[in-house]
């Protein structure tokens, strides 16, 4: 290996990427656009649920449940004059719920046992329906041990849940989504953009001429291997300052072991870059074969949206060959608990063996030939 | 001392049913200090013979010794010292010419100290010296190329591995990279083994390698190779009134091998060492007077009786009544991209029946002007008419009379030649009876029916082009387009081609050509030659070549006109700035 030609071939590169507009792009803009679409758009809590309200017979008792709905951060309510016209507002997309106190509900409400409420929930979107009927409880169970409070009795249920959050206290669905953000955005760089500007150097004919020169594979891989590494961990400083300092996510644990293992991810998707670019030698294949092998997996198989011991068991084990899947849970416990280490250190080996396997596989199978 | 040793080399790709033989056991040596050319049909195997040598693929068996290292086993320690062009240079067109000379430089370890002065020498000896700090994709074909054979030559190799790397390049680029090439043999004793499309480059090696379907054919000095045939070649008199009639009428005797039209003569080539035995009618034209034979000639005899054909018979023109209305009319055509003027004032008018050719290297602006008359790009200003119809106003009216065949054969592979045909016949909307026997006729004509099952995508060359060909066909249209039709085709192809062009011309439907090969401009009844967007010259061949016809010119070629014509062209345009 020669120092001067590894040079040569990553001043090479980073002219490339400076002064293509496509690269730039991919590494950069897309993130930027990802981060401000999960940042501010794309959001898993029912925050102003609309609430169609129907009363039946109102009352002192009926009023004072409505003014503790309205006080609810949860709920956006209408008042409507009968069934009829709830349903209807329902079925336009008005509301998401009908809330119907019904005639007895003055009456029933001071005695114990069943609940004199009525909720009619759109269930098109289980999640939030689910979220919706959790809330109105919660709604419900604390009106009535405030009124118990007022009268000076006391409320008797069998159970009061004093529910604590743990880690993210305020259930801001942001904070856990941005950390997972950075694994998808190292992806798009690691894999995405490295197997694309392999394959524009055999489309664009450049492989070939790189060829017949008395430089050794392992000189090409480094080439662009290291350029990108130092492209993809810019692009990772980037989103965690943007997370931090714009979005408000905290960062509990230490930067060095984020940065750490953040720098073994993105070798893993280097290694899968070079591997997918040893294998297609057109940019529309390589873009193909990265978004489905890597962008994808590392978007719904890592734990990032949706949670892995929710999956069928063989989903399960499927994600252990995703690399994101590691390293969202390494960005999720640095981000919100700190560097606990029974979580960092088991991820951590899953990430090493993954790295090691890919890098070989693309060091063993580049080869300097077109055959 | 041999530069290049190979014994029974064979090499292919695919598998199983795929399986294609690229080469067939094939032994060569070349000595050091040598040029030697390898020509031979599209597909012949000449790229791949020189990837081998230089180290890219591996072989399938055989021995090749290189600069008397092993290869592929020594390949690293070879390409130290060698350079090879592939076919399209990989510029890294996002880098200026002198970083990309700089790349190369660090790849072959040559210290910072050396750089400066061999930048300097390479750079002038390319005339690319104004140029360092361009973007290599801001530079013209013919600069491209100097400039990857400037890349290639920064290690000061001993051998040098071309191939074809004058396509597409205009003449002027092309005389300088030859000049360059023969410089380094001459000054260096470089080893230079080339692979070329064009037979007078070819001449000018001292050995020559015809290549068919992976074999030998022949090799030998181009003198050697042509002396067979000494004494079959004739040249007949002053055609200038009907040449392409009389083209075929010759092509019909007895005996005829070749026949081409070149300057205002018909060339003929013999099976036997005697002149044709001309037919009453054809008295006027005089006797055939002999001429020296050449390397095509014993290219395309060797070909045809490797084929078992004989030679190509040009069909006789039906004689159409002339027509005085222009049938495509260009005037102030301008086409910018961005700033970029790709056509400039460009203004000309093309009548029934002839054949009209667009002659200039690659970015001449040939394509532009061609796509914008089939109304597939929208013209910046100027007027356009075809067929009488507008092609501002009434692009799909205008459609329906002409036929287009691009550049690339647009085929569908994974389709048969009959499924091919009947796609395009619906495509133009015919049916019934009339759909049935264009589809005959196409399989007919174009003598395709031995391959209608077979996929577009594994037709040879020449038979993909007649399939391009029927497909424009279909609809009868008045006008043919043809965006560089014989680009990559061997000699033998580009013939049949221009048979058949001529056939066409002669029934009345108007072919417009688009080539970069000079002597193609001899079919032509007409023809503008276009270089940077703007026409430098219009008229009829003869006319062209009368412009520059010199007293130490006196008959000029084709290119030599081409060449003057742009040297004369920059120098008014340097004294207008």
């Amino acid at each position: 290996m020669k120092l001067m030609r590894l040079t040569g071939l990553m001043r090479k590169e980073a002219y490339e990427i400076v002064r293509d507009p496509s690269s730039i792009a991919i590494a950069f803009v897309m993130p930027l656009v990802l981060l401000l679409i999960f940042g501010y758009g794309v959001s898993l809590d029912a925050r102003r649920i609309t609430v169609a309200e129907v009363v039946a017979h109102p009352t002192q008792v009926t009023a004072s449940f409505l003014a503790e709905m309205e006080r609810s951060s949860w709920f956006r309510p209408t008042l409507y004059l009968d069934e009829a016209a709830a349903q209807q507002a329902v079925m336009r997309g008005d509301a998401d719920a009908i809330l119907w106190l019904r005639s007895d509900f003055t009456r029933l409400s001071y005695s114990q046992g069943s609940a004199p409420i009525h909720l009619t929930v759109n269930g098109v979107d289980a999640n939030q329906a689910r979220l919706i009927e959790n809330y109105v409880t919660g709604t419900w169970l604390l009106w009535q041990q405030q009124e118990a409070t007022r009268k000076g009795a006391r409320l008797v249920t069998p159970v009061i849940a004093d529910t604590r959050v743990w880690f993210n206290p305020a259930l801001r669905s942001r904070d856990y989504l941005i950390p997972g953000l950075i694994a998808l955005i190292m992806t798009l760089i690691g894999a995405l953009l490295t197997a694309l500007v392999v394959a524009r150097e055999w489309e664009r004919g450049t492989m070939e001429g790189i060829m017949v020169t008395p430089v050794s594979r392992t000189e090409i891989l480094l080439g662009k291997l290291i350029p990108y590494f130092v492209m993809g961990m810019g692009g990772m400083a980037m989103s965690t300052a943007m997370a931090v300092h714009l979005f408000d996510v905290p960062l509990r644990g230490s930067l060095a072991v984020l940065l750490a293992a953040g720098a073994l991810f993105l070798l893993t998707a280097l290694g899968m870059g070079l591997v997918i670019s040893v294998l297609a030698r057109s940019q529309f294949v390589a873009a193909m074969v990265a978004i489905i092998t890597t962008f994808l997996p590392a978007f719904i198989l890592s734990g990032f949206l949706f949670d892995i011991r929710s999956m069928p068991s063989i989903i399960q084990v499927l994600t252990h060959i995703v690399a994101a899947r590691y390293f969202v849970a390494i960005l999720q416990s640095s981000f919100l608990a700190g560097d606990i280490w029974p979580v960092i250190l088991p991820n951590v080996l899953g990430l090493t063996v993954l790295c090691i396997f890919f890098l070989s596989i693309a060091l063993l199978r580049f080869r300097k030939r077109l055959d | 001392m041999n530069a290049i040793v190979v014994d029974h080399l064979s090499k292919s790709f695919g598998k199983g049913a795929e399986r294609r033989d690229a080469l067939k056991g094939i032994s060569l040596q070349l000595a050091a200090g040598s040029m030697t050319a390898i020509i031979g049909p599209d597909g012949a195997g000449k790229t791949t013979l020189l990837r081998l040598l230089a180290g890219i693929l591996t072989p399938l068996a055989g021995d090749i010794r290189v600069l008397d290292h092993a290869i592929p086993q020594e390949a690293l320690a070879l390409q130290n010292q060698i350079g090879y062009m592939p076919q399209r240079f990989g510029l890294y067109e996002d880098l200026t010419v002198e970083e990309n000379l700089d790349l190369f430089a660090s790849l072959h370890s040559i210290p910072g100290t050396m750089r400066e002065d061999r930048f300097d020498e390479l750079l002038t000896m390319t005339a690319l010296g104004p140029f360092r700090k361009r973007l290599a994709g801001k530079l013209s074909g013919g600069m491209k190329q100097k400039l990857g054979l400037a890349c290639t030559l920064i290690h000061s190799p001993q051998l040098l591995l071309l191939d074809e790397a004058s396509v597409g390049v205009d003449p002027i680029s092309r005389r300088e990279l030859w000049s360059i090439i023969q410089q380094q043999v001459a000054s260096r004793n470089v080893t230079v083994l080339l692979s070329t499309a064009y037979m007078n480059e070819a001449e000018r090696c001292d050995h020559v390698v015809l290549l068919q379907e992976g074999e030998i054919l022949a090799q030998g000095n181009p003198a050697q190779l042509a002396a067979p045939l000494q004494g079959h070649a004739f040249v007949l008199g002053d055609i200038s009134t009907a040449p392409r009639s009389l083209q075929a009428s010759v092509s019909q005797l007895p005996d005829v091998i070749d026949t081409v039209i070149q300057g205002d003569g018909l060339r003929i080539v013999m099976d036997k060492p005697e002149p044709p035995v001309l037919p009453e009618k054809l008295a006027g034209y005089g006797t055939p007077k002999p001429v020296p034979t050449r390397l095509e000639d014993a290219f395309v005899s060797l070909l045809f009786h490797r084929v078992g054909r004989h030679s190509i018979t040009h069909r006789l023109p039906r004689d159409t009544p002339g027509d005085d209305a222009p049938v495509v009319v260009v005037k102030d055509l301008y086409r910018y991209f961005g700033q970029f003027a790709a056509a400039k004032n460009v203004s000309f008018s093309v009548h029934k029946g002839e054949i009209f050719g667009l002659l200039g290297a690659n970015g001449a602006g040939k394509s532009t002007t061609f796509r914008m008359l089939c109304g597939l790009l929208p013209s910046s200003s100027g007027t356009l008419r075809v067929a009488g119809v507008d092609l501002r106003t009434a692009t799909a009216e205008a459609r329906a009379h002409i036929g287009y065949v691009s550049q690339k054969f647009a085929l569908y592979g994974p389709l048969s030649v009959q499924q091919n045909l009947s796609f395009f016949a619906s495509a133009y909307g015919l049916e019934g009876r009339r759909r049935n026997d264009r589809i005959a006729w196409a399989l007919d004509e174009m003598e395709l029916k031995q391959y209608s099952g077979m996929n577009a995508g594994s037709l040879p060359l020449g038979y993909k082009q007649r399939l391009a060909l029927a497909c424009a066909l279909m609809h009868e249209p008045e006008i043919l387009f043809l965006d560089e039709p014989t680009s990559g085709v061997d000699p033998l192809a580009r013939r049949e081609f221009w048979a058949r062009v001529n056939a066409l011309a002669g029934d009345g439907t108007t072919c417009l050509v688009t080539t970069h090969f000079m002597e193609e401009a001899e079919y032509c009844d007409h023809l503008v030659l276009m270089s940077l967007g703007e026409i430098l010259a219009q008229g009829t061949p003869t006319e062209i070549k009368a412009r520059v016809r010199r007293p130490e010119l006196p008959n000029p070629s084709m290119e030599d006109a081409f060449i003057s014509l742009i040297e004369e062209h920059e120098e008014v345009s340097r004294r207008a700035s």
